[in-house]
């Protein structure tokens, strides 16, 4: 991994400077920055008001209909949870590979994780209709004596789901104790109270360290195949219905594929301005975005080919049903969306090839914003393959209705104000883990460290 | 900190000077866990030089997990015998549909409970006891050795020795 992924450690100073530059990501936040929160909290009152509109006059405003009953909001929910992957990608798999480049995001890209899986998580509760009865998902026995089906992928999802949720804001909160105890014993007034209180205790005792690095590596491990699982469960929840276009042995890892792919454009899309607002310029550097960019087109390009397979096994299996389906992808009454799709995933993400793209932070954000589409209208047009299934008689199709934007509005604002509200609050930067890779200070001399 | 233990506790700079005091420390008797090193990240050397053996989390990650995969096999087995209903034709006791949950609830159980042995065995609760100084968190190394009387002083001299920037002695 380390000789496509370039491994330079971070250029900062001494352990000093970085406690100091973190704290500084603390201090009164531009205007840039207020005004970016301005835009979520307004993004966030359109999804309540019209959360609360569907919850009053039911899920037919939002263009639910037969034969589509999954839409929007399971587009949302997995567009989502997607997002997710590329955090826990880099804060645990790439720990485990010793990627010494994933110290300075991963901090962020963890916050970004649990931030859209909270933000996943909503939709199926928005999707049942009667949110208030939602934890019938749950195994709990119930006045019929009846127990969830677990031969169900959607049963599997709650569960897959809720562990994710669970476990990746573990890990997050893990990672932040050393760090909160950091600026717990620098920062004053309410923020120190808050600090003390997140810190658990910690003090950083040879004791404690022991323990603590030894669970982060079993959380780290545990984290890996979490993550390849959760989306591939989600996967299932098509694959494992007979609908043409869901039913294939592929979805797995081509949504585990797209997920990180999604994922880490939406890392690159709140890094670029992040960095800038915070002043992390020296921390969160060129070669960060190098790498980053690399694995976008390594997913990308999976996902090219995943595209590709998909047609290829359309045709080759001469099946009249999964032709059609895959016809209408592209040249349906939703071509538009097939194509919103294609572009931007298998096409766009090759301009990654060229060095001069990934080092252009400007161009880089663009295809950022292209990738969030493109990735959007993927599942989009998956959930569409409803449209064409087994009996013509019954086809049809389904439009959005402002109902259907409202939400999605909402959730980019809910997630948003989490991430804004984490990014000016908490060490956005790993502190311990920075300072892990600047050697000491020696008495006799820095060059005998090991 | 409401009660104190006795001490002495020294402030360094360099790390060389900070592992050449946790010898002395030791060779003067002091028994591992009688003392404490602070330091702001995972130190290697200072694991080395303090000597701990295998943190003991380990097995109660893997016990916890066990426990999750055999819960949740458990409960899918008996929920699924409790009311038998014929589902797609698949057997009332279908193990490889219960794979996922037996999965999730065994990284679940593993991930939580590794979290709450680091914070049992590294004492989080504890705030009293060891002396501490914010600056451990920053760029020093801190060193607390448990004493009282007579012999504060000597671990005085010896920190000074070894090159402290700060000694400090803590009353009762």
């Amino acid at each position: 991994m380390s000789a496509i992924l370039r491994d330079e450690p971070v250029m900062v100073q001494t352990h000093a400077e970085v406690t100091r530059d973190v704290l500084g990501t603390l201090a009164t936040p531009t205007k840039g920055y207020y005004a970016c929160f301005a835009a979520a909290i307004a993004m966030l009152l359109i999804g309540a008001v019209t959360l609360t509109l569907i919850v009053r006059d039911g899920l037919g405003l939002a263009g639910y209909g037969p034969p589509i009953f999954w839409s929007v909001f399971i587009t949302n929910f997995v567009f989502w949870v997607g997002i997710g992957h590329a955090g826990t990608l880099i804060s645990a798999i790439l720990f485990l590979f010793r990627s010494p480049w994933r110290t300075a995001v991963y901090r962020s890209t963890e916050a970004m994780t649990v931030f859209a899986v909270m933000t996943a998580a909503l939709f199926p509760i928005i999707h049942i209709g009667r949110q208030w009865i939602f934890y019938w998902l749950l195994p709990y026995p119930n006045a019929r004596y009846l127990w969830p089906n677990f031969k169900s992928p959607l049963v599997w999802d709650v569960f897959a789901i809720s562990t994710y949720f669970t476990v990746s804001t573990t890990f997050l909160i893990y990672g932040l104790v050393p760090d909160v105890a950091a600026m717990r014993d620098k920062a004053t007034g309410w923020r120190k109270a808050v600090y003390t209180k997140l810190a658990f205790g910690w003090k950083g005792s040879d004791n404690q360290w022991r323990h603590y690095s030894k669970a982060y590596l079993y959380l780290a491990a545990l984290c890996a195949p979490l993550v390849l699982s959760v989306h591939s469960v989600v996967s299932w929840d098509f694959a494992a219905s007979l609908i043409p276009g869901w039913h294939g042995t592929i979805f797995a890892p081509y949504f585990v594929a797209g997920a990180i792919y999604s994922g880490v454009g939406m890392v690159l899309t709140l890094l670029i301005p992040l960095r800038k607002h915070l002043r992390l310029e020296h921390m969160i550097t060129d070669y960060h975005f190098d790498n980053l960019c690399k694995l976008c087109l390594f997913t990308g390009s999976v996902l090219f080919y995943a595209y590709a397979m998909e047609y290829f096994v359309a045709w080759y299996s001469g099946n009249t049903f999964e032709q059609t389906t895959f016809w209408y992808r592209v040249f349906g009454p939703n071509w538009w969306a097939g194509w919103a799709m294609i572009i931007p995933n298998a096409f766009l993400s090759q301009m990654l090839w060229f060095k001069k793209v990934r080092t252009n932070l400007t161009a880089l954000f663009v295809i950022s914003i292209f990738i969030n589409v493109g990735m959007w209208f993927e599942r989009y047009v998956i959930i569409q393959s409803l449209a064409n299934d087994y009996i013509p008689f019954a086809w049809g199709g389904m439009r959005p209705t402002m109902y259907d934007w409202g939400i999605l509005i909402g959730s980019f604002g809910w997630f948003g104000t989490w991430f804004l509200l984490f990014a000016k609050n908490m060490p956005i930067v790993a502190i311990q883990e920075i300072k892990e890779l600047i050697p000491m200070p020696r008495k006799h001399g820095n060059g005998g460290h090991h | 900190m409401a009660k104190a233990l006795p001490g002495v506790l020294a402030s360094f700079e360099h790390i060389d000077a900070a592992i050449d005091a946790i010898h002395a420390v030791k060779a003067a008797g002091v028994k591992r866990g009688d003392f404490s090193v602070y330091v702001s990240h995972p130190n290697h050397e200072i694991d080395d030089a303090v000597g701990h053996p295998t943190s003991p989390v380990r097995r109660i990650t893997l016990f916890m997990g066990l426990t999750g995969t055999v819960s949740s096999f458990s409960m899918a087995i008996w929920m699924n015998r409790d009311w038998p209903i014929l589902v797609g034709g698949k057997p009332i006791v279908a193990l490889p549909a219960f794979v996922v949950p037996g999965f999730e609830l065994t990284v679940l159980l593993a991930a939580l409970s590794s979290v709450a042995a680091v914070m049992i065995f590294g004492r989080m609760w504890d705030q009293k006891g060891a002396a501490y100084d914010g600056r451990f968190s920053d760029d020093r190394i801190g060193i607390f050795v448990a004493a009282d009387g007579a012999k504060q002083a000597s671990f005085e001299q010896l920190f000074r020795e070894k090159g402290a920037v700060e000694v400090e002695r803590v009353a009762a």
